[in-house]
């Protein structure tokens, strides 16, 4: 039947041989090989962007890049591909910007990342996890851990922290929404030498 | 820099995170998430890869600072609440299952529960190493303590691909059936009272006990057990339909020989859009390929093209007929 082999080829086009990633080991992927990379990532965006109002922005184009490439074709080697995508990625915006001459970008290209070098993840996966995460968690404003605390340590659920904190469900909720944005920036994104109020 | 990437700088990264961790706090704290509340976010992670990343990103600094439980004063009075409590929400499910889970909480870490909505799909990683993959409609637990691992499957299908460890048997539970493993990749659909496991690798020990009795057997590969409310077979699956029935961890629904009827029913397993057969002379019309699972119309339309059917598209179903 010809039926049969035109679904088939529908199903083609989807690499059903199945070299790509699925779609949740992409996502599984990306938390635990790129992720751990933010801090160095953010440092290098840092050293090599002037306005650092936009370096935020910056990392998420890399993750975006990275994550569609991956999709692909996964990286056997994460860091290097990373660090490609983003010093590409500055000489692009160097060159269309125009804030800096085009000799600049090609400086740029020669820019040395030590690739290889051990990062700032490297000790932040050796050092002791509940620590990391006990240190950023005192690093929120004050009524935010305090919900976080309640949530993640004492097991309670909104509304006993609500009760608990004498203030309304809405407000829990927002600092708890807050307590893990900032989480995500003290874990991922910030090293010690680049940390800012929290 | 990527067309899509501009369009994006409406909205900063930081917008992005925050929103993110709405979505993150509604879905794992809030406890009142529902299917609905699923297909939005489904949606709005799809819109982009920022979103889709930025979601990635604060739940797993959320999931990081669950290592905070471990700093919880253990207060003598909660060991014995917990169980208590978990025995009267469990106890519709039958006593058998709620002895396990009595001595199951004991000392146990919180159990966390996951869900899928419609045409949802996720991996899960165990600290062990094991993987666990939902697919749509499903809805499962996990509880660990010293000895066992233990996931409880509510509804839905998981596929099981887990790490031995002789000293931390894995068991499934799935109403009144047990499945330990003992070095395995499987697969476990439940709906209602029906429980359908294969086993593509390895070996596991399935057990099931009702109000009749005790029934144990140990699956090899190729084994597919069906039990329903009655009954219990076992019977030997070639390995290719065990590979297609797990083109969903792939987004494809892969079907050979199956019925006009039997594809519409699997294709709304993962569709908010039914898709209906109005015409029984049609039920039986032979489908084979792979299809998108989550694309009712693109199906719709072949079986326009190849079999001639007419097809009427409503709000929220597609109807065939002849």
């Amino acid at each position: 039947m010809t039926k049969t082999t035109d679904n088939n080829r529908e199903g083609e086009t989807l690499r059903l041989p199945g070299t790509a990633m699925t779609e949740p080991e992409l996502d599984a992927w990306f938390v635990r090989e790129v992720l751990p990379l933010e801090a160095s990532l953010m440092q290098f965006l840092n050293r090599n962007w002037r306005d650092s109002s936009e370096v935020e922005d910056f990392c998420q184009d890399v993750y975006v890049k990275v994550y569609e490439a991956a999709r692909q074709e996964p990286p056997k080697s994460v860091r290097p591909f990373v660090f490609a995508i983003a010093r590409n990625l500055l000489i692009n915006k160097v060159k269309r910007a125009q804030i800096v001459p085009i000799e600049t970008a090609a400086d740029l290209d020669a820019l040395n990342i030590a690739v290889d070098e051990p990062g700032a993840e490297r000790s932040a996966i050796a050092r002791d996890e509940l620590r990391a995460v006990q240190s950023a968690l005192e690093r929120l404003p004050r009524r935010c851990r305090e919900a976080v605390t309640l949530r993640k340590i004492e097991g309670l659920s909104m509304r006993e922290i609500a009760a608990r904190m004498g203030i309304s469900l809405k407000t829990v909720d927002a600092h708890l929404v807050e307590g893990s944005a900032l989480l995500a920036d003290i874990l991922y994104s910030q090293t010690d030498a680049t940390r800012k109020k929290a | 820099m990527s067309e899509a990437t501009h369009q994006n700088r409406s909205q900063s990264a930081a917008e992005v995170r925050n929103r993110a961790a709405d979505w993150i706090v509604k879905r794992h704290d809030r406890g009142d998430w529902t299917d609905s509340d699923q297909v939005q976010l489904d949606s709005w992670l799809a819109e982009t890869p920022a979103h889709k990343i930025a979601y990635l990103r604060v739940e797993a600094a959320w999931k990081r600072a669950d290592r905070l439980g471990a700093l919880r004063q253990p207060p003598a009075a909660r060991n014995r609440i917990i169980p208590a409590l978990k025995f009267v929400a469990v106890a519709a499910a039958g006593v058998v299952v709620c002895g396990v889970y009595l001595s199951m909480t004991w000392n146990t870490a919180p159990e966390k529960t996951y869900v899928t909505g419609v045409g949802g799909h996720e991996m899960l990683t165990l600290r062990d190493g094991s993987k666990i993959e939902l697919n749509t409609s499903t809805t499962l637990r996990i509880a660990g303590n010293d000895t066992k691992r233990i996931v409880s499957l509510d509804k839905g299908e998981a596929y099981f691909q887990i790490v031995h460890d002789d000293a931390h048997p894995f068991v499934v539970l799935a109403g009144e059936h047990r499945i330990t493993d003992l070095g395995t990749k499987f697969l476990v659909r439940r709906g209602g009272d029906n429980l359908r496991v294969a086993l593509l690798e390895g070996q596991a020990q399935f057990d099931t006990e009702d109000g009749h009795g005790k029934q144990q057997a140990t699956l090899n590969p190729g084994d597919v057990v069906v039990a329903t409310a009655t009954s219990l077979s076992i019977t030997q699956a070639p390995s290719q339909t065990l590979t297609d029935e797990l083109g969903w961890r792939r987004g494809l629904l892969v079907f050979r020989h199956a019925t006009l009827a039997e594809a519409a029913a699997e294709f709304n397993r993962y569709n908010l859009k039914k898709i209906v057969v109005a015409d029984s002379h049609i039920e039986k019309l032979n489908i084979n390929g792979a299809l998108r699972a989550n694309d009712p119309r693109a199906f719709a339309r072949s079986m326009k093209t190849f079999f001639d059917i007419r097809v009427e598209e409503r709000p929220d179903e597609i109807v065939l007929s002849r």
